[in-house]
């Protein structure tokens, strides 16, 4: 049958990193594909389009999601925040920091869903939500353990994991000690 | 994704009414599912209606001291749900173990029910199968069957049940509101919300086209402990090879209570109501565990790649109704 | 361009390397790519916007073998914003080599495996791109395929080429079956590895833009110089018309190396089109039509006498691969050298199955064959009663087993006598199943590594500018492995700048073409091509100064020598450019080059479920010069993390009745996550190899995965008695060995 894309375009404003674009998309666009393609943001990354890797990873009113497996469309109410919302080259984030200190990264393509994904991660930490790993109380520091449980929908096939894993315990340390 | 219009309903009357007008209209909520699927042309609805403004995020108390979980509660809200992990650690437990925290944040409790089997072959257009396109027949017989079904199969279709959530609630005897296209309102057992693929693989569960689910009832829970037990190929971020749900309550030296549902091994998150019937007036032991085992894989049936799963299943259970019961002889 | 050279045809005694007064080689320094990394303004492949840019999505076909009949476009075509459906005789059907301008197999008729590209929507979106290319219909006809390696092993042949002699086809000493009925003690049994996926982050994707009659391809691409090579033929082109830029490479592990398919569908279209086309492949297009690590069927025959000596080492390998290609998994690689014993013979045969291109990735042939040659190691340490530390140390050879030839270098008893030290390896018990800790049974396990190191042509070109900054120019790449920041330091300590002085640029075939990314000599090759360019500088430099060159210290930017005190930026007027280039020599064959290393790890396995969980590890090596301790130990984890995924998860597994790839997605092909991996200590001796190049450095990419599989098979075994010699060790193959129920969940 012949497909008619008469009524298969959306209007959506989307809200990035505090900046408002207001989009004519075909409905089919994914959220992630609306970032890279569209608004070019192409710190998100798309690694498998499934989300089976996490390198999509963005924050939507704060908490983390795969960018990939989410229609545009739903997104006109909402805040959402990428990598280039964190830190600049120049003047990082100190989780971008971290990661760099800590080397949690080498061929660097699922570094931006990392760093999302524990920026996401930490406040789901602090809202004191358990995991698979067991329960806390939302001041504890997070152990390691609990962060390899946490970010396991973040998948690096470089291996860089177990520096991962020290560069977001070395900055939720830093922040614990700040705050 | 094929070309498909997309809406977005502002509430329950408008999602129901779109639906009604174009029956072949699919409910969007999450979507964790629906557009992995769409992406590679499994499936193709010619309509999207956008569930996400409705009213559905809401848990409350039921007056009999259950909780009714609205459909659209996050995955991650619903695990972290102080009265969940205080009443229903199984329910708790069981959605930690699953998908990912991103997959949770998105995914809602109506639509965690209806995730379709992970079967590799139902995920592949050039593979037959009968549950993609009814009639093609089922690769996964003779194919590489590692991960489908030992219990409650056809010669049609031997995938299973790929949810954690479900299985909890299965063991927690959930029920499933939902609402009619002319907006009634109906309750169903959550058993009676799936369907064993006999001849008709292709078709899941019982809900009516346009029919949406709006929450899931949990009762008062048992007595006990619980537990949700999963077995997977890597320590996170896998479907289960077996899952064990369990609540056990004992009393003077005696089971009292049983409740058990099973993942990873059937169509369905799989009960075995016989099998609990023999836990109960019985002193726990390691003995009586193990002829529970025997009992809920009585009927099991491998496929050669898939056989270890009744071993699988029954040690698993076992150890699990040990851990609810402390050291027993 | 003045052009310097080094040439590896003696011994570099004396490295300058060795003379910088404080170095940034060898240290921690982390690499200068990660802010752009850690902020997402790192630019891959398909990350570029030209004008007017539309999208191509690949066909594949939809069955094992046979021949597509027909193809109709109509209902396609009829969609809205649909540009074309190509199918192109000079598309490729198997990905290229890793070296050489020979154009891979092309065509869109025959098909030789499930899932082999024929074809390439083209949509003015992705969305109509992907929707069109779901309603494409194909004809076909399909032949008898052969898609089971192991049933069909009786037809295995020796391989056709033995890859620039490389990969050794078949070597034998001594008399192996008299040895055999000598032995005191033998282990002779086969051990079995599945494909596997590269599964790099960044999937294939390219954005080929034609301008002029020239024509500029953004790819991923880890060798772009033979990726541009090998495009330039297939398209009837002179490698000139052809520009390609990977700057950054999210991972390759090998599956980056020839051109792929979706780089010639692009350039294709583009020019059919008239418009720049990107072509990024699905994920399962990732898996189904790229390449794979080969499956094989190892035999394992290893014989010793009563004390403890090996009389007999014997490693006969069979894997499998399409017709045609030369490739071939080399699994007896590592068997050639790491053990002494008379009796040998290494042996490689071939069944031509029809299943996806197998293709090098990670440590070919020693990633695999160690997994099977140190699990046979350990069983055979255990049947004469030694541990297996000892075992190995009984059989370290003085030189080359086989060819008497000496080593470069060779730290591997070190090795293995430190990290026994840092594991705490002593405390182990022999007897499996011996050490319980609740439900866990605990198990450790050890192996040695070996890698090969190579040493290839490659050149870099090295500019001061008049202001002082310089600048490194060369085609090769960084896929993770730390070129960028490797390079930097190279040229910060041997030319005496801050390291924010120096610029990097790689990954564009319009700059001096280097080895690339693999074999593990990319920091080696490209790093001494650097060395040489900065050798000629530095007399450059001493001449303008007015002092013999042996004479000066470069530091802070200004020269300094007896008398002399000049900043660099007096010495170079407008410029000074050099263009250095390594050659291999006479000293790459006259000794053997090896990087050596042990593994260490602690596997807890469920007593009930079978369950494993790696819990410990400790990993020594020895590869020459350490050029960054960070990135190096980053690399080094990788493989570790890779062979502990052989070990127990990765299976790219074929439907035995198609050779399909049943498996293509990562939610089923199960990579090793977060929570599959502990902290993992890794060290490095103090090494340095003059023979293997002026950085006195070795290859350390593929290290870690080498022997790393093994160490986890032997500690599951010392966990419970079960040896599973088919990977990966998943838990379904434990079942039967683990403990009956009642003691299973026995809290003692």
């Amino acid at each position: 049958m012949p497909w008619i894309e008469a009524n298969a375009n959306v209007a959506v404003t989307l809200t990035v990193n505090g900046v408002s674009h207001r989009l004519e998309l075909d409905a089919r666009v994914t959220l992630l594909d609306a970032l890279r393609e569209h608004l070019r943001l192409t710190g998100t990354k798309k690694g498998c389009d499934h989300g089976q890797c996490g390198a999509c990873t963005v924050l939507v009113n704060g908490r983390r999601i795969n960018s990939c497996l989410s229609l545009a469309a739903m997104h006109g109410a909402d805040n959402i925040t990428t990598i280039e919302g964190l830190g600049t080259t120049d003047a990082l984030h100190p989780l971008q920091a971290a990661f760099v200190a800590a080397d949690g990264l080498q061929c660097g393509y699922c570094t931006a869903g990392q760093i999302c994904s524990a920026m996401g991660m930490l406040e789901e930490w602090r809202a004191g939500w358990p995991s698979h790993v067991g329960e806390h109380a939302p001041a504890e520091a997070i152990t390691a353990a609990e962060i390899r449980e946490r970010m396991s929908g973040n998948l690096c096939r470089c291996a860089a994991y177990p520096r991962i894993v020290e560069a977001i315990q070395r900055y939720a340390g830093d922040e614990g000690a700040s705050t | 994704m094929m070309p498909f219009e997309y809406l977005r309903a502002g509430n329950e009357a408008d999602a129901l009414q779109a639906a009604a007008d174009r029956p072949d209209a699919r409910f969007i909520a999450g979507g964790t599912n629906l557009l992995d699927l769409m992406k590679l042309g499994i499936e193709r609805p010619p309509q999207l209606i956008d569930i996400g403004g409705l009213d559905l995020r809401t848990m409350a108390e039921t007056p009999d001291g259950g909780l009714r979980i609205g459909a659209l509660v996050t995955n991650a809200e619903l695990a972290a749900h102080p009265l969940v992990r205080a009443r229903y650690p199984l329910l708790s437990q069981a959605i930690l173990a699953g998908a990912s925290g991103q997959l949770r944040n998105k995914a809602t409790t109506g639509g965690n029910l209806l995730q379709r089997t992970r079967c590799y072959y139902f995920y592949d257009p050039a593979s037959p199968c009968n549950k993609r396109e009814p009639g093609t027949g089922c690769a996964a017989i003779g194919g590489f069957n590692r991960i489908m079904a030992i219990l409650g199969t056809s010669a049609h279709c031997i995938a299973s049940h790929p949810s954690d959530m479900a299985v909890a609630m299965r063991a927690l005897d959930a029920r499933v509101e939902t609402r009619q296209r002319d907006g009634q309102m109906e309750v169903r057992a959550l058993d009676a919300l799936y369907r064993l693929p006999g001849e008709t693989p292709h078709i899941d569960h019982t809900l009516a086209p346009g029919e949406l689910i709006t929450a899931v009832v949990l009762p008062a829970p048992l007595n006990g402990r619980q537990r949700y037990r999963k077995v997977r190929d890597r320590a996170s971020y896998a479907f289960a090879l077996v899952s064990v749900a369990a609540t056990l309550a004992v009393e003077d030296g005696m089971i009292v209570q049983a409740a058990m549902a099973f993942g990873g091994v059937a169509p369905m998150p799989w009960r075995d109501r016989t099998a609990e019937a023999l836990l109960i007036g019985q002193t726990p032991s390691q003995a009586l565990f193990e002829r529970c085992a025997d009992a809920v894989t009585a009927e099991a049936q491998g496929q050669g790649g898939n056989d270890f799963k009744i071993t699988l299943l029954r040690r698993t259970l076992a150890a699990c109704l040990t851990d609810l019961t402390g050291n027993v002889p | 361009m003045t052009e310097a050279i080094v040439k590896m045809d003696t011994p570099f005694a004396d490295s300058l390397l060795d003379r910088v007064p404080a170095p940034l080689v060898g240290t921690e320094l982390p690499r200068i790519d990660g802010p752009r990394k850690v902020t997402g303004t790192a630019r891959y492949a398909a990350e570029h916007f030209p004008d007017g840019l539309v999208h191509g999505v690949l066909l594949r076909a939809p069955f094992g073998c046979g021949r597509i009949t027909k193809v109709d476009p109509a209902e396609a075509l009829a969609m809205p914003g649909v540009l074309a459906v190509i199918r192109d005789e000079r598309m490729v059907r198997n990905g290229g080599g890793f070296a050489g301008a020979a154009a891979p197999v092309q065509g869109v008729e025959e098909v030789a495996y499930f899932g082999q590209p024929i074809g390439l929507v083209v949509a003015d979106s992705l969305e109509r791109a992907r929707a069109a290319a779901l309603c494409v219909r194909l004809t076909f006809e399909t032949a008898p395929g052969v898609f089971d390696m192991v049933a069909s092993r009786e037809t295995a042949l020796p391989p056709t080429d033995d890859i620039f002699g490389l990969f050794l086809i078949h070597t034998e000493q001594g008399d192996v079956a008299h040895a055999a009925s000598e032995a005191s003690a033998l282990v002779d049994a086969v051990w079995q590895t599945p494909s596997q996926s590269h599964a790099a982050m960044e999937p294939h994707a390219s954005v080929a833009i034609w301008q002029d009659g020239q024509l500029t391809l953004h790819g991923s691409y880890q060798s772009p110089v033979v990726t541009r090579d090998q495009l330039a033929t297939v398209m009837g082109l002179e490698p000139t018309q052809v520009r390609i830029l990977s700057p950054f490479v999210g991972g390759g592990f090998g599956g980056k190396l020839g051109v792929m398919p979706e780089a010639v569908a692009a350039a294709i279209a583009a020019q059919q089109l008239g418009r720049p086309v990107k072509v990024v492949m699905t994920r399962q297009q990732v898996f189904e039509m790229t390449g794979r690590r080969p499956m094989t069927y190892q035999r394992l025959r290893l014989g010793a006498d009563a004390a403890g000596q090996l009389t007999l080492v014997q490693h006969d390998t069979i894997t499998d691969q399409l017709t045609g290609e030369v490739f071939f998994e080399p699994a007896g690689l590592a068997t050639h050298l790491l053990y002494a014993g008379a009796n040998r013979q290494v042996d490689h045969k071939v069944v031509r199955t029809n299943k996806l291109l197998g293709v090098s990735m990670r440590a070919p042939g020693e990633a695999v064959g160690q997994l099977a040659l140190e699990c046979a190691m350990d069983e055979l340490a255990e049947a004469l009663n030694l541990d297996p530390i000892e075992f190995r140390l009984r059989n370290e050879p003085e030189r080359h087993p086989e060819t008497g030839v000496p080593f470069s270098s060779r730290a591997l008893v070190a090795c293995l006598k430190q990290g026994a030290a840092r594991f705490g390896w002593p405390t182990r018990s022999r007897d499996p199943g011996a050490f319980r800790d609740g439900e866990w049974l605990v198990g450790y396990g050890m192996s040695s590594a070996a890698r090969g190191n190579l040493f290839g042509p490659s050149r870099a070109r090295v500019r001061i500018e008049g202001d002082g900054r310089v600048t490194v120019e060369t085609e090769m790449t960084d896929i993770g492995t730390g070129t960028y920041t490797i390079l930097a330091q190279i040229v910060a300590d041997l030319l005496g700048v801050e390291l924010a002085q120096v610029d990097v640029r790689l990954g564009d075939t319009d700059d001096p073409a280097s080895a690339g990314s693999g074999g593990s000599w990319g920091a080696t090759t490209s790093g001494s091509a650097v060395y040489a360019a900065c050798s000629e500088l530095r007399v450059r430099l001493a001449a303008a100064a007015g002092a013999p060159v042996d004479a000066i210290t470069l530091a802070g930017g200004v020269l300094t020598a007896p008398g002399i005190r000049r900043p660099i930026t007096d010495l170079v007027g407008n410029g000074l450019a050099v263009e250095g280039v390594a050659q291999p020599g006479e000293s790459n064959t006259r000794l053997n080059q090896t990087s050596y290393g042990a593994h260490f790890c602690e596997v807890r396995v469920h007593a009930v479920t079978g369950e494993m969980r790696v819990a410990r590890w400790s990993s020594v090596f020895a590869a020459g010069r350490i050029l960054n301790l960070k990135t190096a130990t980053s690399q080094a984890i990788g493989g570790i993390v890779l062979g502990i995924g052989g070990a127990l998860t990765e299976e790219l597994i074929h439907d035995p009745r198609s050779g399909k790839v049943v498996n293509r997605d990562l939610g089923e092909y199960h990579v090793a996550v977060h929570a599959d991996i502990p902290a993992i200590d890794v060290h490095f001796l103090e090494e340095r190899d003059s023979v293997a190049n002026p950085l006195l450095a070795k290859g350390v990419g593929e290290l870690g995965v080498c022997g790393a599989g093994a160490a986890v098979a032997n500690a599951v075994y010392n966990a419970t008695g079960v040896r599973v010699r088919e990977f990966p060790i998943t838990l379904d193959k434990l079942l039967h060995g683990l403990p009956p129920l009642t003691s299973a969940t026995s809290r003692t």
